[in-house]
């Protein structure tokens, strides 16, 4: 029977790991996320995770020795964050050109300077074109159970992908939740004991793993993430299903709130869109037709889900905790990729808010909506806007 | 008629066919400790094969894996310039967990690990990985073109420590990795040279006896970048032993304060008290040591560098606890 326990994201992600047994960790502390190797200590310490705990002396050795765990033929698994995972960039290229299948927990938080340990999405966002699958966590159920699916599309021989789960600074990681703890057996049967599918070091059969790719060999490796990635969207689908029908918990790559009839629909991820979800219902109340879609697969972004999601409104409304310079959110960039060749599409209004752990209430969505409505109404409006901003200190 | 047993396997792991120049003693060297390293996998666990190398970016690493073709005959990865030891430590980890048998070899320039990749090293050996550490040290990063690292010599010539007015070429003293292990109080850590390949050989055997980390430094011959004739790589590093400029010496059990520093031969007088070498009388000028390579061809014009490099290798040698005396040419 699965248990139901009150727990942080960082449990639930510690709690996630030790299903998945994982043979090797190396993990690093940092803010908000050092409960994870923590808890981890623990369950190795009580002999009740059967692994080898690298107790690195950085996020770059940490992702390096997962790296060469990987490399080797085993399961293994990290958590960082933020400024942790800058640290790791150089090295996500790494593993996903090796096509090793690492688990990240990232308790998403705001890069420096100035230093901040509060949430947003910069981090990840920022590795984005690793060629690392990208999933994002609403609450602690979802980090437990997001990291187990990871897992299982991470190494299917149709991915062989690293992938990273985020879950929101202190507003996910340091805060109690419910979360059901499923049964060791059904792990097991869900993710199957970890063969590695591709080369891996062996003495037996002696190969060599990071060669130097010239022009004539390079772009086909790169290629090969590419159509990786593509496949991923397939394989995240069946993986969603069957965890659905093993734990009865239904995940899609975007999950569409009271999108019917929806005029506008606001666009987020991460806990924001627990917030985003209560925030329409209320607006519903009002008789505003208003959805609400939460993106829970960024990466392989799901282009084809964006197109039919763009069918339901006449205006997207973007809520993003991070920003691409002249840009603007990330989000905001691939969904004019996504929808630049329809015939049909929706305005598309980016909102920046939430940097650095700042709150989002219902008078900034307030200020959101108004702009939103603007557009609705054939107004022009600004395609950036920057939520919330303290224009009294700038 | 008797068979005379060769001083290490004919067994090959670094293939021919790597792109190395003509006359690299890194090359050598790696050829060498793979052959060492296998006869212990042999010993110890029965396969001369139980082993695998992780090895950071430089000159040894692009010149052996050119996709598609490999100059190695055994389990080998490559990751990045920093972290070779890291890399290491996860497959050591991972191979525990396995119940694999055999070691794991980390290789790296004298870049990747006195510089960039000190952190990872220090991580390593700290944690006791099962893990020998190979420094091959032809001190500068080739690979980029000559650049000095923290390894390079006072004096060198390299193309970020170009002589000119105001520069004398390289003008700190060469960083003592092998000390800095040491102080980790790892179970063996050891000089080397291509010039002794003999006692870089047994070096390595013992390395890959010892559980727990170790660590060597051999010094190994650049010709591209010493700018040396290709054919006198081992006769320069043994130069460098006879002359002083390249001490020898192995620090076993952690014991920093004992270090067994040997014998340099070329004619040098060796005074030993309690079994233990305190002075050293070199018979050979560091200047012969010099002289065959391009790079310190400059300190020839400004004789008191020279003086000022001699100065240096006897405050490295009293570190040793090694009073010498190194003459100057005609002395
Ligand atoms: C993070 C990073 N910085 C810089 C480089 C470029 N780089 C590759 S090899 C190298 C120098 C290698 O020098 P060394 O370790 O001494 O080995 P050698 O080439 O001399 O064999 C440098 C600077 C890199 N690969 N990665
Ligand atoms: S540059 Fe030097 S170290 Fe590099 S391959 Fe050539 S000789 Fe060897």
């Amino acid at each position: 029977m699965p248990i139901k326990k009150v727990m942080k994201a960082n449990e639930a992600a510690a709690w996630a790991a030790k299903l998945a047994k994982p043979k090797v960790i190396a993990a690093f502390p940092i803010t908000p996320s050092t409960l994870v190797p923590e808890k981890i200590s623990e369950f190795v310490a009580n002999g009740e995770l059967d692994a080898e705990f690298v107790k690195v002396e950085s996020e770059h050795s940490a992702i390096s020795a997962c790296v060469g765990a990987s490399a080797a033929g085993v399961r293994t698994f990290t958590a960082t964050a933020s400024q942790g995972l800058a640290l790791m960039h150089e090295i996500l290229f790494i593993a996903a050109g090796m096509r090793l299948p690492i688990v990240i927990a990232i308790g998403n938080r705001a890069l420096s300077a100035p230093i901040n340990i509060w949430n947003d999405w910069q981090d990840t966002i920022s590795e984005r074109d690793t060629g690392w699958l990208q999933f994002y966590a609403e609450n602690n159920q979802e980090a437990l159970d997001l990291i187990l699916i990871a897992f299982k599309v991470a190494e299917d021989e149709r991915v062989l992908l690293p992938a990273m789960v985020g879950f929101d600074a202190f507003i996910l990681t340091h805060t109690v939740e419910p979360v059901e703890i499923p049964d060791q057996e059904l792990v097991d049967e869900f993710l199957g004991e970890y063969v590695p599918k591709h080369a891996y070091l062996d003495p037996a059969k002696p190969i060599t793993q990071g060669a130097l790719g010239f022009p004539a060999h390079y772009m086909e490796a790169r290629y090969g993430v590419w159509e990786a990635n593509e496949a991923a969207k397939k394989v995240i689908d069946e993986a969603f299903a069957e965890f659905e029908k093993r734990f009865g918990r239904k995940y899609q790559k975007i999950e569409e709130y009271r999108t019917e009839d929806a005029d506008i629909i606001f666009v987020t991820m991460g806990s924001l869109a627990g917030t985003l979800k209560e925030y329409v219902d209320h607006l519903r109340e009002k008789g505003l037709k208003v959805g609400a879609a939460k993106i829970t697969v960024y990466r392989p972004f799901p282009v084809e889900e964006v197109r039919e999601l763009a069918k339901k409104a006449k205006v997207l409304a973007l809520l993003e905790k991070n920003v691409t310079f002249s840009v603007g959110g990330a989000l905001f960039q691939d969904f004019s990729r996504a929808l630049i060749n329809e015939s049909e599409k929706p305005k598309i209004v980016d909102f920046i808010l939430g940097l650095g752990g700042r709150d989002v209430t219902f008078k900034d969505l307030d200020e959101a909506l108004a702009i939103a409505q603007k557009a609705l109404n054939g107004e022009k409006v600004e395609e950036v806007n920057w939520i919330g901003l303290r224009k009294e200190i700038l | 008629m008797a068979v005379r047993k060769p001083p290490v396997t004919t067994r090959e792991y670094w293939a021919p066919g790597h792109a190395a120049c003509a006359g690299c003693g890194c090359a050598t060297a790696l050829r060498l400790a793979t052959k060492a390293f296998s006869e212990v996998m042999e010993e110890k666990y029965g396969d001369p094969d139980a082993f695998a190398i992780a090895h950071a970016t430089g000159c040894m690493e692009v010149v052996s894996a050119v996709f598609p073709y490999t100059a190695w005959k055994a389990p080998w990865i490559h990751v990045a310039f920093e972290n070779a030891a890291a890399v290491a430590s996860g497959i050591e980890a991972a191979w525990k967990k396995l119940g694999k048998k055999g070691k794991i070899l980390a290789i790296g320039g004298d870049g990747g690990t006195a510089d960039i990749g000190m952190q990872a090293l220090s991580g390593m050996l700290e944690r006791w990985h099962n893990v020998v550490y190979l420094m091959y040290d032809n001190e500068a990063y080739m690979n980029t073109g000559i650049q000095r690292s923290s390894s390079t010599p006072y004096g060198a010539w390299t193309t970020t420590s170009p002589p000119g007015k105001y520069s004398i070429g390289e003008d700190k003293p060469k960083k003592w990795v092998a000390l800095i292990a040491a102080a980790h109080q790892i179970p063996y850590v050891a000089t080397a040279s291509i010039g002794n390949p003999f006692d870089f050989i047994r070096k390595m055997k013992k390395a890959a006896k010892v559980d727990g980390p170790a660590f060597v430094q051999v010094q190994c011959t650049c010709p591209t970048g010493w700018k040396s004739p290709l054919e006198k790589g081992v006769e320069i590093a043994r130069l460098a032993i006879e002359t002083g400029v390249w001490p020898l010496f192995e620090i076993e059990n952690g014991d920093i304060w004992n270090i067994k520093i040997q014998a340099p031969g070329g004619g040098a007088k060796v005074k030993r008290k309690d079994g233990r070498v305190v002075a050293i009388e070199f018979k050979k000028p560091i200047e012969e040591y010099l002289k065959l390579q391009g790079r310190f061809k400059h300190l020839f014009k400004q004789p008191e560098a020279i003086d000022q490099l001699r100065e240096q290798i006897k405050t490295m040698w009293k570190a040793l606890g090694v009073e010498v005396t190194l003459p100057k040419p005609g002395e």
